[in-house]
């Protein structure tokens, strides 16, 4: 975990109320995919915690989706601002247990940490399968830039405006060795009743603090309580108490 | 060169800097930010007889100015925090730290003093009966001053070490509160907690917080606080420990002229997590600024 100053690079418009931010500053302890960064902006209180959708060379890549006042300022700011971050913070998730065909399951803005997480899967030779699940095709974002790593990427739309209509569980391929998702949490319910291998569940839960303070964001585990912003936001599939 | 120290019930302070409860956990995990042995003490998370998980989630809600939550006590439990949490703390600091303490009633209360006075890490006992996240318990304690001074006299049966009773600012009359827990034997006045809120939110027309309500805390609350502070110390003669809405060294000066002893610095800790360190080491070029020379020496100095 570490606070340091970022200077904004870029700031666009990807897909319908989704931006995509690209900063430079110390990278230096985002140290695994699934991790999320604590970011400062003037004029509200609390942080917004934002998942790290890749590591550069000079910094990170951010994606996000204007859901409120905090988000929608975000997505004013221009080139060169400079923000105060807390990086590295969550576990991230592992790449031990993901076998040769890891399967990766993301829903809306649960998409970008599946990002790295495939990079880093691909860099171990593993052959990846993407699902990349949206409201609408107008949402839709980093289908090709997936690809370009070497994933086999599938697409849902709800209303099936975009490749397969329905949700991300209606696109399961046969077999897969091992499970790593990340969005809404009723989708995430729907990945754990209908997948069938052992796998790792990344958690969005309110917080203030983001680093293991304040205890605003726990959650129940069958090995006790956790918080989503220190312990999580990625958990074992098996420790999972819905 | 000033002088930061201060004395709280006979034991020295090099500064008057106390992260408050329930925003620096038991301390050891802020020490992978900073050498938290430059803080005056901390107050460790409110500690219950039993193990808690606390209120559903969400429990965290943005406001302007501050932050509402709603956590209501989690923590291992009095037995866990002796065992694990404390010799956890044991290699990043080396002073005297506050034991925060909550219940449900007088005899958890007495529970928890008893065995925490046997802790030798521990300086004071600061009992919280002010926390607006639990139902029939808690601030009951805290808004009646025949309340206060029955678990105030119950603690001080148990304990040698010196105790602070943390009132809640949701009462009518903060002063005769206060001065019952004067006279129940209480060695100091932890004030204020936070202010019960609550935010709804407009996508969904329903509070933003799974218990509906939380405390608010932030800058926000500091004039509250520093009021409360200003008229308690003008009716008792114990310390009193100033908290609410300080982020700066500034505020703590303030809340020090209003009649604080030492001062808590609490949702500051969570947004910022420097936040102390930062006012520690600004502390002597503020004090210089204002040309104080000692900061012991200013405690109630807006009093007349």
């Amino acid at each position: 975990m570490k606070q340091s100053m970022f200077t904004l690079e870029t700031n666009e418009k990807i897909a319908k109320n989704t931006y995509r931010m690209a900063l430079t500053g110390d990278n230096g302890d985002c140290t695994a995919p699934g991790q999320f960064v604590n970011i400062r902006l003037n004029g509200f209180y609390l942080r917004r915690p934002i998942s790290v959708c890749e590591r550069t060379e000079n910094g990170i890549v951010l994606i996000y989706k204007t859901v409120g006042s905090g988000t929608e300022y975000m997505a004013t700011l221009e080139r060169g601002t400079e923000l105060d971050l807390l990086t590295g913070l969550g576990n991230g998730y592992t790449t031990q247990q993901s076998g040769e065909s890891p399967l990766l399951i993301g829903g809306g803005v649960g998409v970008p940490p599946l990002y790295d997480l495939t990079k880093l899967l691909v860099s171990e030779g593993k052959s990846v399968t993407a699902i990349l699940g949206f409201c609408t095709g107008e949402e839709v974002f980093y289908a090709d830039a997936f690809s370009a790593l070497g994933a086999n990427v599938i697409i849902t739309t709800e209303d099936g405006s975009r490749g397969i209509r329905g949700y991300v569980t209606h696109a399961l391929p046969p077999a897969y060795s091992y499970v790593y998702t990340c969005g809404p949490e009723p989708m995430l319910k729907a990945v754990y009743a209908a997948t069938t291998t052992s796998g790792q569940f990344s958690f969005e839960e309110r917080m203030a603090c983001g680093f293991g303070a304040c205890m605003g964001c726990s959650c129940k585990t069958k090995y006790g309580n956790k918080r989503i912003c220190k312990d999580g936001p990625v958990l074992e599939k098996e420790e999972i108490l819905w | 060169m000033v002088n930061t120290q201060v004395n709280l019930c006979g034991i020295p302070l090099d500064n008057p800097v106390i992260p408050a409860s329930g925003t620096f956990g038991y301390g050891y995990e802020f020490a992978t930010w900073y050498d938290i042995n430059l803080l005056g003490t901390f107050s460790f998370k409110g500690t219950t007889q039993e193990p808690r998980f606390g209120n559903p989630t969400p429990r965290i809600a943005e406001c302007k100015a501050g932050m509402i939550n709603a956590v209501g006590l989690q923590n291992p439990g009095v037995q866990n925090v002796i065992e694990e949490e404390l010799p956890k703390l044991k290699p990043h600091f080396s002073k005297p730290v506050m034991a925060n303490v909550s219940g449900f009633s007088i005899e958890e209360y007495i529970h928890c003093c008893q065995l925490l006075d046997q802790e030798e890490q521990i300086g004071w006992l600061e009992v919280n009966i002010s926390c607006p996240n639990v139902h029939g318990g808690g601030m009951s304690f805290g808004t009646s001053p025949r309340a206060a001074f029955d678990v105030t006299k119950a603690v001080k049966t148990v304990t040698k070490k010196p105790v602070f009773i943390k009132l809640t600012p949701n009462v009518t009359d903060i002063v005769s509160i206060a001065k019952a827990c004067e006279d129940g034997g209480a060695d100091g006045i932890s004030l204020i907690n936070t202010l019960l809120g609550m935010r709804i939110d407009l996508k969904t027309k329903k509070p933003v917080i799974a218990n509906k309500m939380g405390g608010f805390s932030g800058s926000a609350i500091f004039p509250v606080a520093l009021r409360m502070v200003y008229q308690v110390y003008e009716s008792v003669s114990i310390p009193i420990i100033g908290i609410g809405g300080v982020s700066t060294a500034e505020d703590v000066i303030e809340m020090m002229l209003a009649g604080a002893t030492a001062v808590q610095v609490g949702a500051a800790n969570l947004i910022n997590p420097y936040a102390c360190k930062e006012i520690i080491e600004t502390l002597p070029q503020t004090m210089d600024q204002y040309r104080i020379q000692s900061l012991q020496e200013i405690i109630g100095g807006a009093h007349t």
